[in-house]
């Protein structure tokens, strides 16, 4: 903390110990080694034990305070006794008030809701160097902060302060002792040397160096290699502002400067006064004892209190009075002058006293304004001042927040003085210290006030939590026969539906005007059956503005219900940058693009499907095509799910046999991935298990006799439940692989995934050989799902192996019922041409956001794996036993 | 197969003088000698001083020393004096 240090240090401190006898350096490891059995015995110790050996100690610090600073100013001819009485007992009481009732041992913290818990590991062996400035003060705070959080201290005093620093040693050891504490949990070094110094720095049974000193005992400390709290000098600006209580601002920096003589180095080096209150604040200052030095004086006291060949302030000042220093300087001044003040007119070498001054002479800059005074300080803190404390006295909070923005300093301390504010637990709540932390500015770790937390390596116990999981559909979703109908429950003065040709031919459009209310004013936008475009979506967004619309009915297969999903976004939120929202992400609650809040319009999206299998009336996904940049736009967010879905079969009943086989197989592997995908939750698994059953019921009816009217509704309630577990589940590896290999060679999407999914099946079956992190699962269940579906469809089987086995020869009886292609070979791409396109393909596929939700992490080689067993054919999927795997 | 040559039942309260004791015994003993910890919850400075010396006295006359329901707190607090490595525990 102190840095009357400073001259002397300036000799290097050594790296080795070659020119100790072998006698010292006997000495010293009998040190080390008391302490480190005494820091080993101590980890034994509860909390109680070691409140009950603190308590005592602070009392014997307190009752011995007056004695040991009347031996400190004794030895060190600095400071003023009475106010070393006050360091010495803020050293006891004050670090007691805020030591007593914290953890230090075991669990210190809990935090419940984030099932972290925080626990205490002792460091050991502490090397602490004490500064001649606060010689016991300093030992019996350290003191009390190695009992509390039981590690072993050797302490080595300034050489000037030896004495009084081993005697403060001496008291708070038999102490200690006397209650309990371990044997050797104190020492001190008899005399101070630098040699000494850099061989227990460097000791390896040293766990942590506590450097409070001036700069070189404090790099040396960090050179050492090892751990060390090492808090150094400072430069302290005040600015006194003139909004401040004058007053109370020239007492309390008149209280601070000179303050034990002004050797805390947290104390007011240069004060910078507004120029509309510099006159009467030098006023008051002389009329509370202070001498204005004229510029001559000024000049004398600059020639000797500082070094001129270093810059630094000459040791044979510290600690002395006001009145002693005028004296040798030569100044006439009353005999009771308290401090000397010496107004300057800049800062840096030219101007020898705005730098560190621990004795009561302080330096002060007439500043004509604000900002001039801020950038005084600025040059202040600059000038050797970096991380450790500012002042400033003002009632104005703008110019008090500027000035804390400007200022590099750990304590910004405000209308209270500077050296006993800093300490702490005085003047304001900040932590009691006798440590200032200086931040990097000051070549430090921290710019905390160091205290017991910094003496423990802290321990973080996290327990698994609970992450918190979703289920989120639309709020109101009709289904069944005719379910249409319930379009006439929502009021809408301007409607807009969305819809392709294909559903003004077959007359569904019709169907549905029938029910809007009447006197709404209906619009219809037909657009292409095909993937949405972005020039086709910002034309119907143009027709909602144009419409004023209040309501948009999509009408149609996932394309047209996606297209709406889009507009309504546009229209809502026109600033909405798609590009940007389809942004990647991990986890959607963490996701770094958020999709806009704030809407100009509002549009109710009533969603009715007319195949059966994407579920985008329940979803909350959109895929949009930008053909001018070539690329699909993949938008994912609950805000995109309709408001209102209707499932009703009877736009489904003239779907072709393909399109039926089709989507009916898309509706399969999104209830299969989501019952094995790493989100999946009771909720979705209730669903998917659902639609499984259901597809495997009614797919084949509604594939070879369209009419049947039961099959077409159970076909499309399970593409609608599929999408709800998947909606929430996600999906997986299989729409991974079919999403790339789809695009790449135009095959349709549930064609593409029935390719591949007995193999994706067999592939999440096994035991993976890289696992995929997921804080939603307990362990790996992959395999057990799919058993669980085969039961559900009463497959048979005994083991979980058989089980799986039969589910995969039930999906790949129930495509050949539905007439899909075998293999890749089969659809007539040639191998070479599958060769040439796997490099992409596995590349496409593993960048799929759908594979991160699969159990099982797919690797690279895997995806091509996947492909080329697709590309062979199935018929060839082989379930390998998972016991056989673990054991193989 | 080792010769247990001698069997002490440290007590939490004699730490020090139960390892003296065994120390005068080492003198008879053959192959290994091992120390009872069951009961001792706590070691302080002095009863690892006393370990560390019956440990050297022991391997000056080449007797192993087991110690024998060391709790975990005890154990390391000898791993961190560093006597760990020159024992050999048994649960």
């Amino acid at each position: 903390m102190i840095a009357s240090e400073k001259v002397q240090e300036r000799v290097q401190i050594p790296l080795a110990a070659e020119s100790l006898s072998p006698e010292r350096i006997a000495y010293l490891e009998t040190l080390v080694s008391q302490a480190r059995t005494a820091a080993a015995v101590f980890t034994q110790f509860t909390q109680e034990d070691v409140d009950r050996i603190v308590k005592p100690m602070v009392l014997a610090g307190m009752e011995h305070a007056l004695d040991l600073a009347r031996l400190a100013v004794e030895e060190t001819k600095l400071g003023v006794m009475e106010d070393k009485v006050i360091k010495n007992m803020v050293a006891t009481e004050f670090a007691y008030n805020y030591v007593k009732d914290k953890r230090t041992v075991g669990i210190i913290r809990e935090f419940p809701e984030r099932n972290l818990v925080e626990m205490a590991e002792p460091i050991g062996v502490v090397f602490s160097i004490i500064p001649i400035t606060n010689p016991t003060s300093t030992v019996l705070f350290k003191c009390i902060m190695a009992i509390k959080t039981r590690n072993a201290f050797i302490f080595s005093p300034h050489p000037k302060a030896a004495r009084c620093g081993a005697e403060a040693v001496r008291i708070m050891y038999e102490t200690a002792l006397k209650h309990g504490a371990p044997e050797g949990v104190f020492s001190c070094l008899e005399s101070n040397n630098l040699q000494e110094s850099a061989y227990l720095m460097r000791h390896k049974d040293v766990r942590l160096i506590d450097a409070t000193g001036g700069q070189g005992a404090v790099k040396a400390a960090y050179s050492s290699g090892k751990p060390a709290l090492g808090v150094g000098p400072g430069n302290t600006p005040v600015y006194l502002e003139k909004t401040a209580d004058l007053n109370t601002a020239v007492v309390d920096i008149i209280i601070s400067k000179t303050f034990d003589n002004g050797t805390i180095c947290a104390s007011e080096q240069t004060l910078v006064i507004d120029d509309e209150i510099y006159e009467p604040v030098l006023k008051k200052f002389a009329e509370l004892g202070a001498h204005i030095c004229n510029e001559k004086e000024t000049e004398l006291l600059a020639r000797t209190v500082i070094d001129a060949k270093t810059g630094f302030m000459q040791p044979m000042a510290v600690g002395q009075k006001a009145a002693d220093i005028a004296r040798f300087v030569g100044l006439s001044v009353k005999p009771n002058t308290k401090l000397l003040i010496a107004p300057i007119q800049g800062v840096g070498r030219e101007h020898p006293l705005s730098v560190e001054k621990l004795f009561p002479v302080l330096s002060v800059y007439r500043a004509k304004c604000v900002d001039e005074a801020l950038k005084v300080c600025v040059d202040v803190n600059h000038a050797g001042g970096l991380g450790h404390t500012a002042v400033i006295f003002s009632h104005d909070d703008e110019v008090i927040r500027k000035f804390s923005e400007v200022i590099n300093a750990g304590r910004i301390i405000v209308n209270s003085p500077g050296s006993i504010g800093a300490l702490g637990a005085v003047y304001n709540d900040l932590v009691p210290t006798f440590s200032f932390g200086c931040g990097t500015g000051g070549g430090n770790s921290t710019t905390d006030n160091v205290n017991v937390y910094h003496y423990l390596n802290i321990k973080r116990v996290a327990r698994r939590t609970q992450a918190h999981m979703w289920f989120r559909v639309p709020n109101q979703i009709y289904f069944n026969m005719n379910a249409v109908e319930n379009v006439h429950q929502f009021p809408s003065r301007s409607t807009i539906i969305v819809t392709n040709p294909s559903m003004e031919q077959l007359g569904h459009v019709d169907i549905v005007r029938r029910y809007i209310p009447e006197g709404t004013h209906v619009h219809v936008s037909v657009i292409p059956d095909a993937e949405p475009e972005v020039k086709v979506v910002m034309q119907g967004v143009e027709a909602l503005h144009f419409y004023k619309a209040d309501q948009i009915i999509a009408l149609g297969g996932g394309s047209v219900i996606d297209a709406a999903k889009i507009m309504k976004l546009k229209y809502e939120s026109p600033e909405a940058d798609l590009e940007e929202l389809a942004a990647p992400f991990l986890d959607l609650r963490k996701r770094v693009v958020q999709f806009p809040t704030d809407k100009i319009n509002r549009a109710r999206l009533i969603a009715i499907s007319t195949t059966s299998g994407t579920g985008s009336e329940v979803t909350p996904f959109a895929v949009l095509t930008d053909k001018e940049r070539g690329r699909k736009v993949t938008l994912a967010d609950y805000s995109l799910s309709p408001d209102v879905a209707i499932v009703d079969p009877q736009f489904v009943m003239s779907m072709p046999k393909g399109l039926t086989a089709d989507t009916g197989i898309d509706c399969l592997t999104h209830a299969l991935e989501a019952g094995v995908s790493n989100y999946a939750s009771p909720y979705t698994d209730a669903n998917a298990m659902q639609a499984i059953r259901l597809v495997f019921k009614y797919l084949p009816i509604a594939y070879e006799h369209p009419h049947n009217e039961e099959a077409r509704c159970m076909m499309h309630n399970a593409a609608c439940i599929a999408a709800m577990a998947f909606s929430n589940a996600s999906v997986g590896v299989n729409h991974a692989l079919a999403h790339a290999f789809g695009a790449r060679f135009g095959v349709a999407h549930g064609r593409a995934n029935a390719l591949m999914l007995p193999h994706v099946i067999v592939y999440n079956a096994a035991v993976p050989a890289k696992f995929m992190p997921s804080p939603y699962t307990q362990g790996y269940v992959a395999h057990k799902k799919y058993a669980a579906v085969a039961d559900l469809l009463g497959l048979g089987g005994n083991t979980i192996e058989e089980k799986v086995k039969n589910l995969v020869t039930a999906t790949e009886q129930l495509l050949d019922q539905l007439g899909f292609p075998r293999s890749i070979a089969e659809l007539g791409i040639s191998k070479e041409e599958f060769e040439r396109a796997m490099p992409d393909l596995t590349k496409l596929a593993f960048e799929d956001p759908s594979g991160r939700s699969n159990p099982r992490m797919p690797l690279m080689s895997e995806l091509a794996e996947l492909y080329w067993k697709a590309y062979q054919g199935r018929g060839l999927a082989k379930v390998a036993g998972v016991s056989e795997q673990q054991t193989a | 197969m080792a010769v247990i040559a001698m069997w002490i039942k440290i007590d939490e309260e004699r730490v020090v003088q139960g390892l003296q004791e065994a120390g005068e015994k080492l003198d008879s003993a053959e192959g290994e000698v091992v120390a009872d910890f069951s009961s001792v919850r706590r070691i302080d400075s002095s009863a690892i001083r006393a370990l560390e010396e019956f440990a050297g006295t022991a391997d000056d006359k080449g007797v192993k020393v087991v110690l024998r329901g060391v709790n975990v707190d005890v154990y390391r607090v000898l791993k961190l004096v560093k006597l760990g490595s020159r024992l050999s525990f048994v649960a």
